[in-house]
């Protein structure tokens, strides 16, 4: 899993900061023996654990009770019973699979939606107000979720919501409307005025200057936070088990998986292919979007 | 409800959606120009509305709570406050958050920051980066149960393997086995690995895009004055990031204020590993003190405030330089 993957653009990015003079070379001394072997030793560590798991997610039930997955060297013996039962078998994460995903997809386009539509007013529109308000929300991002989960799950109980995606998917765009507007104004805020002016004296509107040259402009740093908003939210637990207590119908895997660790007996061995079934959707989409990712990262985060 | 009706929840919940963002568009779309405030409030209103009821108003509601007794009936002033400072679980409990916010993000900066180092610019810098980064896309409850088969105990007996590597690692050099996540005070180091595992690409990246942001005149000089190796790292390369230094150590540990996952997921807060964002959980949702656990909410946020100041008042210092 924990393969290369260059990342070529991004190099690139990084390579233009500064070309490779005298510095490089002083870096290069610094690397010295020691210091690789430093770096190895990092690096296996790191690859180990997930490389156990995925091997032991491949082993055979009697197996992985009985032995650890190192044995695996001596006693070579691969199959896929695991991820059979897990996906279809009495278990069967495969609901919980799809609960994610419903879960998810609501919880990253509607915010992110509303959060543009806001950071381009704050960015570009006059109202009275308008900069206490932008700090106001700024300041909502240090504010734990944790304060909000008891009121918020009232609500939805009084509103006869629970138990359905409803609480997950308006809590997870109430919690990601902070960082997302902080973000997005920034972005909207380096578009050029002149660009707006021009077309404002064409005739268009805000309506008009926000579908047709901001979103474009933007983009890629909506999709840096799209990713960050579906990593967080595929990978939540907090909200998950606050907001979905038990429900099979709406649970998503992270909240079975938690409960799944809990309860040894029986679903010990299939704990390996049903943690890796849960890692392997945001493991993709982040090795294969880790350019915007990266970006993202680099502009600044604190969510919570 | 099948799949299929699950699907067609989310697409009818995405279509609501989109349909009255259409319509909001369209409105003011149709609005002349004068109406400029109706307009902005359009655009506004939405997210405001959010946070207002969604936010704001439970966080007001939970500070209110906090002065309650369990049920919420009887106001009992700062008695859950008290509770959290006397009661020797509770005692417990700050003490493991303490250890957890000043061991992560030191451990898992520190290793992001060497590592950063030490892979710029070499052959294979990119792949060595990914290994390192690529937990961060795990979710915590992933993490755990990958570290799961690497704490796993059996107890030492004839015919009975490890299974957890690490134990095995213990009985190869001939050590005893022990059960890393029953054994207290230590278990709370083991948890603190897996955060420090899932953080340090984060530090990793951050920092590296820092070093690469140095002046290469900077560099340069301290080479031509005869700087090299750790003399390099320790004058010229940390002093330049500092403010990135800042941020990292700050945003992981508000992160590791509010780690939840790791604990929940291992231990459930047994064997004297809860911290304050788990006991939250517990108290709230399984044992149903709503005074307490509200009072432990407002408790993790006030003690976010400093952290966040801290951050402020550093960055603003580089500013000024």
């Amino acid at each position: 899993m924990t393969a290369a993957i260059p990342t070529p653009a991004f190099q690139e990015e990084l390579a233009e900061v500064e070309p490779a003079t005298l510095t490089g070379r002083t870096r290069k001394r610094l690397t010295s023996r020691w210091a690789s072997l430093f770096a190895l030793v990092i690096a296996v560590l790191w690859t180990i654990p997930t490389f156990g798991l995925l091997l032991t997610s491949f082993r055979p039930e009697k197996d992985i009770r009985t032995s650890g997955w190192w044995t695996w060297f001596s006693d070579p013996q691969l199959t896929l019973a695991n991820y059979d039962e897990v996906l279809y078998g009495g278990t069967s994460l495969s609901t919980y699979f799809i609960n994610s995903l419903v879960i998810t997809i609501p919880s990253v386009i509607i915010p992110i939606s509303i959060a543009c539509l806001a950071s381009y007013s704050f960015a570009w529109m006059k109202f009275p107000f308008r900069d206490t308000l932008f700090v106001a929300v700024f300041a909502l991002q240090i504010v734990p979720l944790q304060v909000a989960l008891i009121p918020l799950l009232r609500m939805f109980v009084n509103a006869d919501l629970n138990g359905t995606f409803w609480p997950l998917w308006i809590s997870h765009t109430i919690f990601a409307l902070p960082l997302a507007i902080f973000l997005l104004h920034n972005f909207m805020r380096e578009v050029p005025g002149e660009l707006m002016e021009a077309a404002r004296v064409d005739g268009a509107g805000h309506v008009t200057i926000f579908l047709r040259i901001m979103l474009p402009l933007v983009t890629p740093a909506i999709a840096a936070i799209a990713i960050f908003q579906f990593l967080w939210v595929w990978n939540d637990l907090l909200v998950a088990i606050t907001m979905a207590t038990g429900a099979q119908d709406i649970q998503p895997l992270t909240a079975r998986l938690a409960e799944l660790v809990g309860s040894r007996g029986s679903t010990w061995h299939l704990l390996s292919a049903g943690a890796f079934v849960s890692i392997v959707v945001p493991v993709i989409v982040f090795l294969f979007l880790q350019r915007y990712f990266v970006r993202g990262l680099l502009a600044g985060s604190v969510k919570g | 409800m099948n799949n299929f009706e699950k699907f067609g929840q989310m697409a009818l919940a995405v279509a609501l959606f989109v349909g009255v963002m259409g319509l909001i568009l369209l409105l003011v779309g149709r609005t002349r120009r004068r109406a400029d405030v109706w307009q902005s409030l359009a655009f506004v209103l939405p997210a405001l509305l959010l946070l207002g009821v969604g936010l704001i108003y439970p966080g007001i509601r939970t500070t209110y709570q906090s002065l309650f007794d369990r049920t919420g009936d009887e106001f009992i002033g700062l008695d859950n406050f008290t509770e959290i400072f006397t009661n020797s679980d509770m005692l417990i409990v700050l003490r493991n958050t303490a250890v957890w916010v000043i061991l992560a993000p030191i451990v898992a900066t520190f290793i992001g920051l060497v590592y950063a180092v030490m892979v710029d610019r070499s052959r294979i810098e990119s792949a060595a980066k990914s290994v390192i980064f690529l937990p961060m896309a795990i979710s915590l409850v992933g993490a755990s149960i990958i570290w799961r088969y690497v704490y796993e105990y059996r107890p030492d007996q004839q015919n009975i393997d490890q299974v957890g590597l690490l134990n095995q690692l213990l009985v190869w050099v001939g050590l005893e086995p022990r059960q890393f996540l029953v054994d207290s005070p230590l278990n709370t180091i083991f948890l603190i690995v897996i955060l420090v595992w899932v953080q340090a690409g984060f530090a990793m990246t951050i920092l590296s895009a820092a070093i690469k942001a140095i002046p290469s005149d900077i560099t340069e000089a301290a080479q031509l004055d005869g700087l090299t190796g750790v003399r390099m790292f320790r004058y010229i390369t940390v002093p330049s990031i500092r403010p990135a230094l800042v941020v990292v150590l700050t945003t992981i540990s508000i992160g590791t204020l509010k780690v939840f996952d790791i604990v929940r997921t291992m231990t459930g807060g047994q064997f004297d590993t809860s911290v304050v964002a788990n006991e939250f959980y517990t108290q709230g949702f399984q044992l149903g003190d709503t005074g307490l656990a509200s009072a432990l909410a407002v408790l993790l946020f006030i003690l976010v405030i400093p952290i966040v100041a801290y951050n402020i008042r550093q960055l603003r210092k580089a500013d000024l330089r």
